[in-house]
């Protein structure tokens, strides 16, 4: 039974209104999906690369956060025995006579070195804004596919061989890079500087090149679909707000990730061709190196201009996606839609003249750095303006309080409290104490670590439905929430003391040092929370697999009574996403509750004497 | 392969609009990267230990080529579009082989540096002028695989004129003029550092 015989009318509106670009006469679209291999690998639909983004991306986060859970034992217990975990990590933990088995500290910073590049680039990266802006802005657009369906499979693979290089290097005798996720010089320039920066340094290199080179397809791709390919009626004005955050999340991506390959660039020639762009006196072992007249702080300034737009972007998708289940889930059109497009844009601009802000104690000029202090502050206007408009989304609003809502508004809920350390942090006086420390660790995690995978988190639960043509199921997903929530906040939150009392982050144990021995109850506690935060994944990953399969099956074509043009498409979407003409935009996406209707989809016209929606 | 979906000149500002508009985006990045390694070289300099040596004079002469095969490529752009085969194969032919020599020249200049004893790792105002060249060059490079691909169309086949073929012919012409201004740029930089 296919599901637009169930749903009559509206085929009759895309049959009458809709637009015949006669799509499946050509069949140029449908042949490359002959068999298996075209059909579900090397695939050219959007639908299914959303999917192996997302696949890949969750396959990342197990590792990614298992990792976290290895080195929070170390932190927390750092003289219990880890022999157990001998078979899964082999050399990298030492058994001494009593059978007590430690983490090798080189390991432990290889460990904290991957799952910040894992969960940066390959999870709240890939998985997020290329599983959702895959998936979303052909199907919101009413686009038959992306512009370049192939250069779009390519974005895929290239992700794909540059998780294939990570993976690996995971596996070196030497281990993989251990030098921090920021990849500073000297220890990410010189082969020799520890065991990680040989071999391992240089897989990092590899695979990050092959992933910028997948950001930048995918993103060219993104960009130009969004401005060429909207059906007709699809003013940029009526765009839904997640269509808005890709868009310029894409852009950020652009013109920011060729900074750091080249920044990768120069690094790679001081690794290997014996230039000195990053180095000067360097001692290894005694030995003066003569390396001489580089500077570190150079690619501090060329990795954060990167650096810096990228948590918006990954933070920005995340946005998107909770504008638009936020208002889906109210029942109420999203407040400040306009104002909403704007701060995307002022956040942007923004974030690209605020990068020094990490640099605050490298020996930065500090009249320099007032400048950087200024325009930071300013990113918390409207960061400011948007958690107002969601709050103001949720007022009065006839709230559905399902698990796609609950993460909204936990987004919402971790968003502000990590931005308010933001403040602090971007005042340089008060970050001479704060920088390095567990409360950056504390910051950052809560403000784009967790809030990003709820806005994720958000997307799953919502357009599963779309993906599998089943729902996740609600209970496990409320379970989820709250233990992800509670969790999160058990976890970070002690964070915060930790940093004010001057904790610095990266170490591999505390108790040695005078200062911060008093802390082992409260390191003990975060970890036995980060634990419970795991287990609470694993809720998800056996609803995500177990809905796939024998989740409840959508049975409408528009489960939430939602606006947007993906769910004018059958349930089981084909290639081209409409079986006939495409759908035509009559208003914008966000008619809930307007004249006592609940809800006008985006193709409905208007009705007698209605006038569009002023936003 | 269909390597752009099918859509309506109604619909969209048309096919010709995306694939050109994907390009200006391709762009767009290349200046992000070139704009990230003249700003390291900016912020690098005043640093000190800096090394100050001669341009080799092959830029200049590379110069004054990539600037001819640029204006040959016009031609060639134009005579195809008013159907003037005979001129286009002349001129897209010449214009490849002035690409080469660009690409030529720019070794010459580095062999005459490596003569002089300017070493990529002698001092790391050396380096920069390896890595901007020779990422330029790797442009230069992308280009020319283009245009051995319209080369080959051009020369063997009877070429179709069409929209789609004036369109790549423009595609190319667009990014060559880019490259070849990205020199310019590269070599005033240089000049003025
Ligand atoms: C109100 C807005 C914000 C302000 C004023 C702010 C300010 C800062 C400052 C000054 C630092 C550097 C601290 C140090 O290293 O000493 C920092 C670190 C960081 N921030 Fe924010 N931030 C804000 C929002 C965000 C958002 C929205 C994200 C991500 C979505 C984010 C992600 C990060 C990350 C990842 C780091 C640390 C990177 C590292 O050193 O490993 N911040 N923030
Ligand atoms: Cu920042």
């Amino acid at each position: 039974m296919s599901a637009h015989h169930n749903h009559q009318d509206q085929d009759v509106l895309i049959e009458k209104l809709g637009y015949d670009d006669h799509f499946h006469e050509h069949h140029e679209g449908d042949k490359y999906q002959m068999n298996f291999l075209t059909k579900y690998i090397f695939s050219m639909d959007h639908k299914i690369i959303a999917r192996q983004f997302l696949f890949t991306g969750i396959f990342w986060a197990i590792i990614g956060s298992a990792m976290s859970i290895i080195f929070r034992l170390q932190l927390g217990f750092p003289d219990a025995s880890i022999a157990w975990l001998k078979p899964l990590l082999g050399k990298w933990i030492t058994i001494n006579d009593a059978g007590m088995g430690s983490l090798e500290p080189e390991f432990y910073y290889a460990l904290v070195t991957m799952h910040g590049t894992i969960i940066v680039f390959f999870v709240l990266t890939a998985g997020l804004s290329g599983t959702f802006s895959n998936l979303l802005i052909p199907l919101q657009l009413g686009a038959r596919d992306m512009a370049s369906p192939f250069l779009n499979m390519l974005s895929y693979w290239f992700f794909f061989l540059s998780s294939v290089v990570m993976f690996y290097s995971l596996f070196l005798s030497t281990g993989p890079f251990s030098g921090g996720w920021t990849g500073y010089p000297p220890l990410s320039a010189l082969p020799q500087a520890s065991i990680g920066s040989g071999a391992g340094m240089t897989l990092w290199l590899v695979s990050l090149a092959l992933f910028v080179v997948s950001v930048l397809l995918g993103g060219m791709n993104y960009i130009t679909t969004v401005l060429n390919l909207r059906t007709k009626g699809m003013s940029l004005w009526r765009m839904p707000l997640t269509i808005w955050a890709f868009l310029v999340t894409a852009i950020l991506g652009l013109l920011s990730f060729p900074v750091l390959f080249s920044g990768f660039l120069l690094l790679i020639f001081d690794r290997s061709m014996g230039t000195s762009f990053y180095l000067s006196d360097i001692f290894v072992n005694g030995m003066a190196l003569d390396r001489i007249g580089g500077s570190p702080i150079l690619y501090q300034h060329i990795f954060w201009f990167l650096g810096h737009p990228e948590v918006y972007i990954i933070i920005l998708p995340a946005m998107g996606i909770v504008s638009e289940v936020l208002s889906v889930h109210a029942r109420k059109p999203i407040f400040g839609y306009r104002a909403m497009v704007y701060s995307i844009l002022a956040i942007a601009f923004l974030s690209f003249i605020v990068w020094a802000h990490h640099m605050f104690m490298a020996g930065v000029n500090p009249f320099i750095s007032n400048f950087f202090v200024i325009f930071t502050l300013i990113i918390a206007v409207p960061s400011a303006v948007k958690v107002f408009n969601w709050i103001s989304t949720l007022y009065g609003g006839n709230l559905r309080m399902n698990t796609p809502m609950l993460f909204c508004i936990g987004f919402v809920s971790m968003f502000i409290s990590g931005g308010l350390t933001g403040i602090f942090l971007g005042n340089s006086a008060i970050d001479i104490q704060q920088h390095d420390t567990y409360f950056v660790v504390a910051h950052f995690h809560i403000v784009m670590g967790v809030a990003a995978f709820f806005g994720m988190f958000a997307g799953v639960y919502n357009w599963f439905p779309k993906m599998f043509g089943r729902f996740m199921n609600d209970t496990l997903g409320k379970i989820h929430f709250w233990c992800t929530m509670i969790s999160a906040y058990a976890v970070f939150g002690p964070m915060h003391f930790l940093g004010m009392a001057g904790v610095p982050r990266r170490y591999y144990r505390f108790d040695n040092f005078e200062a911060f021995s008093g802390f082992d109850v409260m390191n003990q506690f975060i970890t036995i929370a980060a634990i419970f935060g795991f287990m609470a994944q694993l809720v998800f990953v056996v609803n995500f697999f177990w809905s796939m399969y024998k989740g409840r099956k959508v049975t409408e074509q528009n489960p939430w009574g939602s606006n947007s043009l993906e769910w004018t498409t059958p349930i089981d979407a084909g290639h081209g996403n409409w079986p006939g003409k495409i759908p035509t935009v009559q208003r914008w996406a966000y008619d809930y509750g307007k004249d006592g209707i609940e809800y006008t989809q985006q193709h409905v016209p208007l009705r007698e004497g209605e006038e569009h929606s002023s936003h | 392969m269909p390597v752009v979906q099918i859509f309506d000149k109604e619909l969209a500002p048309s096919k010709i609009q995306a694939l050109k508009f994907g390009l200006w985006i391709g762009m767009a990045s290349i200046v992000m990267l070139f704009g990230a390694f003249t700003s390291a070289y900016l912020v690098r300099k005043p640093v000190g230990n800096w090394y100050e040596f001669k341009l080799p004079i092959q830029f200049f002469y590379s110069t004054l080529i990539i600037i001819g095969s640029s204006v040959l490529l016009e031609k060639a752009f134009k005579s195809f579009r008013s159907h003037d085969l005979k001129n286009y194969q002349l001129f897209m032919f010449i214009s490849f082989f002035a690409g080469i020599a660009f690409l030529a020249t720019q070794v010459i200049a580095f062999k005459a540096m490596i003569s002089q004893g300017l070493f990529i790792d002698l001092n790391v105002s050396v380096s920069f002028l390896y890595v901007l060249a020779g990422m330029h060059a790797l442009h230069v490079i992308g280009g020319i695989i283009v245009m051995i691909i319209s080369l080959t169309t051009a020369l063997a086949v009877r070429p179709l004129i069409n929209e789609m073929n004036i369109l790549k012919l423009d595609l190319l012409r667009q990014y060559w003029h880019f490259v070849g201004a990205l020199w310019i740029y590269l070599l005033i930089f240089l000049i003025l550092q």
